[in-house]
């Protein structure tokens, strides 16, 4: 068996007879067993035909078969006597984009379907322009059902030559075309005898003789995925190379920190080895004792990864919820997990023409060009360069979804020019000045749950005992720093973010921070908590509930939500997540403003200093 | 990746699943069936965490019905010292009797196997349990993910599972929830036999062909393995020369006549046959989406 392994991916719909090129690709292969066949027969036959219905053989879950459609990248496996294959089946549709990026991130290369009647579609334009995306260089153009278009030469040539010039607009480095029938078999395993004019190879042969695999990138790169650390004794780096080849004895550099050292021992899957190269999973052991942890990366010492905090890159959106900028995610690259913003969504592209259009949003399989802002740098490579280190995806912070997959592109040099100016009075001198511990009470709930009236109670007492305070409101910032803000959940993400950012300048400042503002979303309540020390934001959620407030209306703003004259109020038509763990649930149904406000100075209590 | 050979690219591959779970998790755990799939996991765990020892036990479901010598097997495995073996039996099962030639199959393998495994997993708090469970198996392992999640109630939805590009695994999950793991996933039944015949790693004698007590029932060829075995009206036992492509409880596994008794001849004779691997599994039968089934209600 010849040495090494393809990965690729098919694309088109089922209307392309996608699964029935599969599943004749398998059967040409020899790869269906006797009972699978059996099954096959069976199922075929119940379907209503006589001669085998080779789609039945990939479709996969249930909900597919009933459906008729697929759903999920389903993976094979087979082998020839020169190759072995994994195959991802992508779904073609456009809601299932999502499904088609992820296949792609796997794989070299990709078949992608035409039906020869219909020609060039734009989801021929849109599977195509998602492979380039991915870093796939190469396509297998197979324009199939050439039976139904009465084995017509120019028909073929008619959609092979406008697509070679499109693949090629997009990136893609090399297209191999043929013609099929994908039930009958003509060139799939075997070449067709009736279509005489195509004199290339099968598909089969195809894959078992392209060498698309890409070139791995040329230095040496290791993200560290585990630190192996025994005992006292042994204390090593574990990891896949993704990028040239390290020896013992090389000089490499520890990234983003850019601490060096020498390689002194590699330890492979079997034994010590004396170089690795791209691919292998190895540990290696440096000459000195670093402080590195996962994430970080070690990279050749003469030609180290570049190290940022801020990029443009491509995103593919996957989450339900749509991408609101400046909201906070996790971010993944190679093996390291950070916190991350879409700053600005630059545009987004229409995955069928790719023509950019403005958008303030990415919604579930939309395609954008943002600026993304992490909040640590780290070392990184051009997507185009090397997918481990210029792949990542986002995750949803509170439900753990990944909501996106990204293609880092180049970074951005606004912060690389812009250094945080050391000073010499710090936030601890401050506070020793004023004589107290500053902190940032942040009071969440709906609109009229009594959070203005709360915090005016407790910081009335506050001052009365002598403390430095601030009260920064909602509503009175709205007229101020946030009056370019409008109440979309876009608008509310970068509201508390600013809130959430002055109450932190405060809290250098000295001050006991009150913060009243509805802040209905857990991810930016989330965002503030983490601007700040632990043991310096204390979340008070005022627990009103809809019906009480809505009877309050101290502004007549419930009123007017429902008479439908104001949009995207909380709790009507835009929802309120409730805090999971505040330090401070009060449970204000039925109570007085000054019981609540007892309670949170009960709490503050010994913590002010 | 250029310049390995293929099964050196599905080692690598499954090394690197496994050392993130190692990094990611706080209490994970490998599944361990004693079958090919594995001693081939557990001979790749070995190696991930190499020079060290693997930084997580091995947990055996014993159903109580498993090949006598697939247990002698087990202990020999443990005896080696490397790895804690922790071996959990649903107890509940025991005291009713459950017995997969009384109450059938199905109920069986629910309440030992699937049961048993959610009282284990619950029973150590295990957030992570690697599997070697591979996507050329059956249909709906296809789609499978390499780190497949799971939610407190160990429930699989095939809605809720991550997209998984490049090899950037999701592996945050909350308080309670787990994920089940393969580092498998994209190898072939005939990958694991020509790994373990390039690695020489011994496997439970019952895959190589020996003359075996058997009984023909329901067109499988079962072989009597102990005295719990109760021979039906018409039955009688018989000494073929048989071995068998997977292992499960003896009732339910059916053998395959063959000659094939060295690795060579199980590649030999794999690569010219004409069923597939599960066909001698007799859980699988009861229609085409059983597995799924089984897997939604937590079955691995």
């Amino acid at each position: 068996m010849a040495a090494g392994m393809l990965r690729f991916i098919t694309c088109g719909s089922v209307d392309d007879g996608k699964s029935t090129l599969l599943g004749r690709l398998l059967y040409d292969a020899g790869m269906l067993a006797d009972d699978q066949l059996d099954a096959l027969r069976r199922d075929s036959r119940k379907r209503g035909g006589e001669a085998l219905d080779f789609a039945l053989v990939t479709d996969g879950l249930d909900a597919e078969r009933e459906q008729g459609i697929t759903i999920d990248v389903a993976w094979r496996y087979f082998h020839t006597a020169r190759r072995n294959f994994i195959v991802g089946d992508c779904p073609g549709h456009e809601q299932y984009t999502r499904n088609m990026a992820t296949g792609a991130s796997q794989v070299d290369l990709a078949v992608v379907l035409v039906d020869a009647r219909k020609g060039l579609l734009p989801q021929t334009r849109r599977h195509t322009y998602i492979c380039a995306l991915l870093g796939i260089r190469r396509v297998i153009l197979a324009v199939n059902k050439m039976d139904l278009v009465g084995l017509d030469a120019d028909v073929y040539a008619s959609i092979v030559e406008p697509y070679r010039a499109l693949a090629a607009s997009m990136g893609i480095e090399a297209v191999n075309a043929l013609p099929v029938v994908a039930p009958d078999g003509d060139n799939v395993g075997l070449r067709s005898g009736r279509m005489p004019w195509y004199r290339g190879p099968s598909l089969i042969e195809l894959l078992e003789t392209l060498d698309a695999e890409a070139a791995a990138p040329p230095h040496f790169r290791l993200p560290v995925q585990w630190v192996n650390r025994p005992d006292q004794h042994f204390r090593g780096y574990a990891g896949t190379v993704c990028g040239g080849r390290v020896a013992i004895g090389d000089e490499v550099l520890v990234l983003p920190g850019g601490q060096s050292a020498r390689v002194e021992r590699i330890v492979g899957p079997s034994e010590d080895l004396t170089e690795a190269n791209s691919g292998q999973a190895v540990t290696l052991c440096l000459d000195r004792e670093l402080d590195i942890s996962r994430g970080d990366v070690i990279a050749a010492a003469a030609q180290p990864a570049p190290v940022a905090d801020q990029f443009g890159c491509h995103l593919v959106w996957f989450g339900d919820a749509p991408l609101l900028p400046n909201r906070s995610y996790l971010l993944r690259l190679g093996t390291a997990t950070v916190n991350a913003r879409v700053t600005a969504i630059k545009h987004k592209v229409d995955v069928n023409t790719q023509a950019p259009l403005a958008a303030r949003r990415l919604e579930l399989n939309e395609v954008g060009y943002c600026n993304i802002d992490l909040d640590r740098p780290i070392a990184f490579e051009r997507y185009a360069d090397n997918r481990t280190l210029g792949g990542f995806i986002l995750i949803d912070r509170q439900s753990n979804a990944t909501v996106a997959c990204g293609m880092l592109d180049f970074a951005l040099h606004r912060a690389a020019n812009i250094h945080w100016q050391h000073t010499d009075v710090d936030k601890a001198t401050r506070a020793l000045a004023k004589g107290q511990h500053p902190l940032c009470l942040w009071f969440t709930g709906l609109s009229g749950a009594g959070k203005s009236t709360i915090a005016n109670l407790v910081e009335r007492r506050l001052a009365a005992q002598g403390y430095h305070t601030y009260l920064l409101d909602g509503d009175n910032l709205r007229l101020g720093l946030n009056v370019d803000l409008g109440f979309t959940a876009e608008a509310r993400v970068e509201n508390v973010r600013r809130v959430a950012e002055v109450a932190q300048l405060m809290v250098d400042a000295g001050l006991v921070v009150l913060v009243c503002v509805i802040s209905p979303f857990a991810g930016e309540r989330d965002f503030a908590r983490r601007r700040f020390a632990e043991g310096e934001f204390v979340e008070v959620f005022v627990d009103t509930p809809l019906a009480e407030c809505e009877q309050r209306d101290p502004k007549g703003l419930y009123a007017k939500a429902r008479a439908g004259q104001i949009s995207n109020f909380t709790g009507i038509d835009s929802p309120y997540e409730r805090p999971v763990a505040p330090e401070l649930h009060l449970h204000a149904e039925g109570q007085r403003a000054e019981q609540l406000a007892e309670q949170v100075l009960g709490y503050l209590q010994g913590r002010l200093g | 990746m250029q310049g390995l050979s293929h099964l050196d690219d599905l080692e690598a591959e499954s090394i690197q699943i496994l050392r993130e779970v190692f990094a990611c998790f706080r209490r994970p755990v490998m599944l361990y069936s004693i079958g090919k799939d594995s001693t081939v996991l557990l001979h790749l765990l070995r190696k991930a965490s190499r020079p060290a020892r693997p930084p997580l036990p091995l947990l055996h479901v014993d159903t109580t019905w498993k090949f006598r010598e697939m247990i002698a097997f087990r202990d020999r495995v443990a005896a080696e010292g490397d790895v804690q073996m922790l071996v959990h039996i649903n107890q509940d099962g025991v005291r009713q009797g459950i017995s997969p030639l009384t109450h059938g199959a199905a109920v069986h393998t629910d309440v030992m196997k699937t049961q048993a495994l959610k009282q284990a997993l619950d029973k150590y708090g295990f957030d992570a349990a690697i599997g070697g469970a591979r996507r050329d198996e059956e249909k709906s392992r296809a789609k499978e993910r390499v780190f497949s999640f799971r939610s407190a109630q160990h429930r699989w939805d095939p809605k809720q599972q991550r997209p998984e590009l490049w090899q950037a695994w999701n592996t945050r999950i909350r308080e309670g929830e787990s994920v089940r793991v393969f580092p498998l996933s994209n190898w072939t039944e005939l990958d694991v036999w020509e790994y373990i015949r390039r690695e020489k790693i011994e496997v439970v004698p019952l895959y190589f062909a020996e003359a075996r007590p058997v009984v023909m029932r329901d067109g499988a060829l079962i072989m009597v393995d102990d005295a719990r075995f109760v021979l039906r009206e018409g039955e009688r036992i018989e000494q073929r020369r048989v071995r068998f492509r997977t292992l499960g409880c003896y009732p339910l596994t059916g053998a395959i006549e063959s000659q094939a008794d060295t690795l060579d001849a199980i590649i030999e004779e794999m690569r010219a046959s004409r069923s597939s691997e599960r066909q001698g599994r007799i859980i699988d039968h009861d229609g085409a989406s059983s597995m799924e089934k089984k897997k939604q209600e937590g079955y691995f």
